[in-house]
């Protein structure tokens, strides 16, 4: 058996599986849900000072749905917790006593003085909580207000406060980034030269999920009106993917730990997130789609597809993706691949063709010798792969690499079995001057 | 309780009354508003879909389902309409398992087509019930045309000329119009009286007269609507039965399928409606199988259909014999009827003999099995009567028994088109008639234009 025990900056926990500071984990009755559940930790519900802050009386959620009403994407305007404060850390106390082998960790936003921070952290540590996240993420309503996003959109007061709080602390601090940012390495940056232990992202993306039409206000709706709203479920997946292997790759965090968030739905979502770097995960919407006992099946599914790949710890697959990631320019030109349906499993939709030939580069018949076939025309092919995106069947076209020696019909060039990449390529002004 | 299903004889009343209205129920109860957007979202929108070319009426399938899956069920049913005014009854009566969703890819991928002719009475019955008329007359050109029929041919025919401003009076034998919709589809089929419903919601579309009662031969005659209008449609469908020829066909209780269905159709009280206790059903096309089914339905305790061919054969589909299979009708091979037995002028049994083909040709075996039989239902092809178009003048040229026409519907004679059953190229189904009757009205108004 695998051993999916986590070590996430010396918390610890059962396995890395996580619930991220949201309404799943905004009371004692849902975390001693979730942690009956089986999940490895949680980070609790954003603390703010007193008076508690106040949420909307109307709909506060919005999202968007796939086939059979399945939800694919998820928006709040919810703010942080609207339970007193005193409340919320007597109950964190309570659980963390509880439930001494999982992690708890505790989110916080306070105005940014390092006061507010210092006096909250103390009664943080009171708890005797593994740690604390700062929320500089969400991007409605606390931004407004000077706090979340607000923050998290200058790297210089990321790095103010996650110094004051380092200062002011022995918990390890780990600092939830907004992906509401162009370049997310620089707050990542700013973080680490604060000091903290981690990152983790993302928290929500700014986002209208839908138009009421009726009415001509965005959901959801408010008495006629509506504002943005956080982004996150299944659909953010690939947004968040890509700014935890940014931070990975990028040299000057290279080595800071992450904590992956963002769409993870199944163990699969979890391995991918982990395999770029993240050293453990956080959940919510999932959880908030379908209930607590998801979390049997991400730790089946991690161990047993572990055991089958021979992976004994998480250590062994944490960032193995990492070197993978590479700039475009790095890329191998000389590597050519042409599409290849497979005539068996073909069931003649006519996707492939249509795309390929209203679109793209008219690589595929409709009819051959007056019968219905689907074929790729090697001369026209370029290797794009919309044809695979858009098949129905999977597995039924696939993209076949050229061997070095062979004549790719289309460029009329002889693959080579060298490697070659834009740098020195001859289209390339800049490559020309290096090599004058 | 009734005598219930055990009583001798030909007998009403086998069922507790309240049986009759669970039996005849909708056989594919219609889909609500969220089933229909999961299966809609099933269309993979195929280029240059097998589907359409499958449709007789050639309905753009993927564009509709797209619109249903947008939340579109008007614009839906307009897509539909277009090719198909009947839409909303072919939607039901579609043997789409021999057609559209037979075609479909996904039946290639997995044996699960999309449910196309569901989601067509979803897109349907919708605007339907709105009422939503998506045609507008325009100002009569002045050309009247008589349409013979108000079957689906004829009705599909009406309104494609309607829609070009043509007046059309339709001239109708039976009581009611909607052909064979009205008299000939299975109960389960078409409930609640859509029949109807779809023939008001056809014609509203106005210019469209229907005479119930008018019989071409009985009481018009071609010559005069030849003389009295610009043009004629001629759907007639077909109004003989082919006879057993079996010695002793005529004794009481042999009864012509298709009128047993026609009187059931338009039966009021289901349970005054006599059937037998065992019932042999001599046929093996959807006639057979409706008429078999339908007994069964009623009551009768033993219902057996005998074909005398193979299964392969058979003109109903293996979706419709599997029907008859799971409403507990027998389904018997390779045999044919050779003599009704009767007593006092009743049948009590037929008696078939076993057969072979032979090179392709079939024969009698010579063995013979006797059927204890209170009812026999002939199913065996129905015919077309020429009679109707007698006193026209110069005749008709026929082909196969049934009308000729050419590609764009017209006959032999001048200024008169055909189309559904009674013509030769059509193959007895209601979307066929459709998009011959829709067809002729297309060439029709292009003479009419000249
Ligand atoms: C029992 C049965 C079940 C069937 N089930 C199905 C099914 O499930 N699905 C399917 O697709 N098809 C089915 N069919 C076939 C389908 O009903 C026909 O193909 C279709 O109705 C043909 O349409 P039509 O307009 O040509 O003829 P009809 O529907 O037969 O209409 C002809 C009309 O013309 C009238 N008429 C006849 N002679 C005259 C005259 N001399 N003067 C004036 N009017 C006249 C008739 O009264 C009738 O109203 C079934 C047929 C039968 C018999
Ligand atoms: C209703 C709701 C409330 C949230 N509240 C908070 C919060 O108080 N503090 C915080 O750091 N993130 C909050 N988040 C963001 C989540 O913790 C998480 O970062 C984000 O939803 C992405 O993960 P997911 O795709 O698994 O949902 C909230 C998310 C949701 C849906
Ligand atoms: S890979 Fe791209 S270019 Fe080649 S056949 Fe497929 S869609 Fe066309």
């Amino acid at each position: 058996m695998a051993d999916i025990r986590n070590d996430f900056v010396g918390i610890k926990s059962p396995n890395p599986f996580w619930l991220a500071s949201a309404p799943p984990t905004d009371k004692e009755y849902n975390v001693v849900r979730a942690f009956k559940a089986g999940w490895g930790g949680v980070v609790w519900k954003t603390l703010g000072e007193d008076p508690p802050i106040v949420n909307v009386n109307g709909p506060r959620y919005g999202a968007i749905w796939g086939a059979d009403r399945r939800l694919l994407g998820f928006n709040n305007i919810e703010l942080i917790t609207d339970r007193k404060l005193q409340t919320n850390l007597q109950e964190i106390k309570a659980v963390k006593k509880a439930w001494p082998d999982r992690a708890v960790v505790v989110s916080l936003m306070v105005p940014c003085e390092e006061d507010n921070w210092k006096a909250i952290l103390r009664a943080v540590e009171e708890t005797e909580a593994d740690g604390v996240e700062l929320n500089f993420g969400c991007p409605h309503g606390m931004s407004e207000r000077g706090m979340g996003s607000a923050v998290g959109q200058v790297p210089e007061y990321i790095e103010m406060v996650t110094r004051w709080c380092k200062a002011n602390t022995r918990m390890p601090v780990i600092v939830k980034l907004t992906p509401n940012i162009t370049d997310v390495r620089y707050p990542a940056r700013a973080a680490k030269a604060g000091g903290a232990d981690a990152v983790s992202l993302i928290n929500t993306i700014n986002s209208i999920t839908g138009v009421n039409l009726d009415h001509f206000a965005p959901e959801p709706m408010i008495d006629g009106k509506g504002s943005h709203g956080g982004y996150c479920g299944p659909a953010v997946k690939p947004i968040a993917m890509n700014m935890v292997a940014e931070i990975a790759r990028d040299p000057e965090t290279a080595g800071l730990p992450i904590s992956g968030i963002g769409g993870i739905t199944t163990w699969r979502d979890a391995a991918e997130f982990m395999a770029l770097g993240a050293g453990n995960v956080q959940v919510c919407t999932a959880a908030m789609t379908y209930g607590f006992k998801i979390v049997e099946e991400m730790i089946a599914g991690l161990s047993e597809w572990m055991d089958a790949r021979g992976h004994a710890s998480l250590d062994a697959i944490v960032g193995r993706a990492v070197p993978n990631i590479s700039d475009w320019q790095h890329l191998n030109l000389n590597y050519v691949t042409k599409a290849r349906i497979d005539q068996e499993l073909c069931i003649k939709c006519g996707r492939c063709h249509i795309a390929c030939e209203d679109t793209s580069h008219q690589a595929i018949t409709s009819m051959v010798d007056g019968v219905r076939h689907f074929e790729v025309i090697d001369a026209e092919c370029v290797g794009c792969n919309l044809c695979v995106n858009v098949c129905p069947v999977e597995n039924c076209i696939t993209m076949e690499p050229l061997a070095a020696g062979v004549v790719d019909q289309r460029t009329g060039r002889t693959v080579e079995p060298t490697y070659a990449n834009w740098t020195t390529h001859p289209n390339n002004p800049a490559a020309r001057v290096a090599a004058e | 309780m009734t005598d219930g299903p055990f009583k001798e004889g030909i007998a009403a009343g086998r069922l507790a009354p309240q049986d009759y209205a669970g039996n005849f129920a909708d056989l594919h109860p219609p889909f609500d508003r969220h089933e229909a957007q999961v299966e809609a979202d099933r269309c993979y929108f195929c280029y240059d879909a097998p589907c359409v070319t499958a449709c007789p009426t050639a309905i753009d399938i993927p564009l509709f389902i797209r619109q249903i899956a947008t939340g579109n069920p008007m614009g839906s049913a307009r897509t539909i309409f277009d090719q198909n005014i009947l839409g909303g009854m072919c939607a039901r009566v579609c043997p789409t398992e021999t057609l559209c969703e037979e075609a479909c890819v996904r039946e290639a991928a997995e044996g699960k087509p999309v449910q196309i002719g569901r989601l067509q009475r979803y897109a349907t019955d919708t605007a339907m019930a709105a009422g939503r008329q998506f045609y507008d007359r325009p100002a009569s050109t002045g050309k009247r045309v008589a349409v013979v029929g108000a079957g689906p041919a004829g009705l599909a025919c009406a309104h494609r000329l309607a829609m070009y401003g043509h007046d059309v009076t339709v001239f109708e034998a039976r009581p009611k119009p909607g052909g064979l919709n009205e008299y000939g589809i299975a109960a389960y089929k078409t409930v609640d009286g859509f029949a109807q419903a779809e023939v008001d919601y056809v014609t509203a579309i106005g210019g469209i007269a229907i005479e119930n009662g008018k019989a071409l031969g009985r009481d018009l005659s071609l010559g005069e609507l030849t003389g009295g209008f610009d043009a004629v449609f001629l759907g007639m469908g077909l109004g003989g039965v082919n006879a057993l020829r079996a010695e002793g066909e005529e004794a009481a209780g042999v009864d012509d399928a298709v009128g047993f269905i026609a009187e059931l159709r338009q039966a009021s009280d289901l349970a005054a409606l006599p059937v037998g206790r065992r019932v042999v059903v001599i046929g093996g096309g959807m006639t057979a199988i409706d008429a078999a089914v339908q007994a069964k339905l009623l009551g009768a305790e033993e219902v057996t259909i005998c074909y005398r061919r193979g299964k392969e054969r058979m003109n109903a589909s293996d979706y419709e014999q599997d029907l008859a299979a799971a409403n507990g009708v027998t389904i018997r091979h390779w045999l044919q009827p050779r003599r009704v037995v009767a007593e006092d002028g009743t049948v009590r049994a037929i008696e078939l003999e076993y057969t072979r083909e032979e090179g392709g040709r079939l024969a009698g075996t010579g063995e013979t099995v006797t059927l204890a039989a209170d009812q026999v239902f002939k199913a065996i092809g129905q015919t077309f009567e020429p009679a109707g178009l007698n006193g026209s003048g110069p005749s008709i040229a026929m082909e196969g028994g049934r009308i000729r026409v050419d590609a764009e519907g017209r006959t032999s004679l001048d200024k008169v088109w055909a189309g559904g059953d009674c013509v030769a190229a059509g193959d007895d189904l209601t979307v066929t008639a459709v998009a011959q009757g829709r067809d002729a009205a297309e060439a029709m108004h292009r003479a009419l234009a000249r």
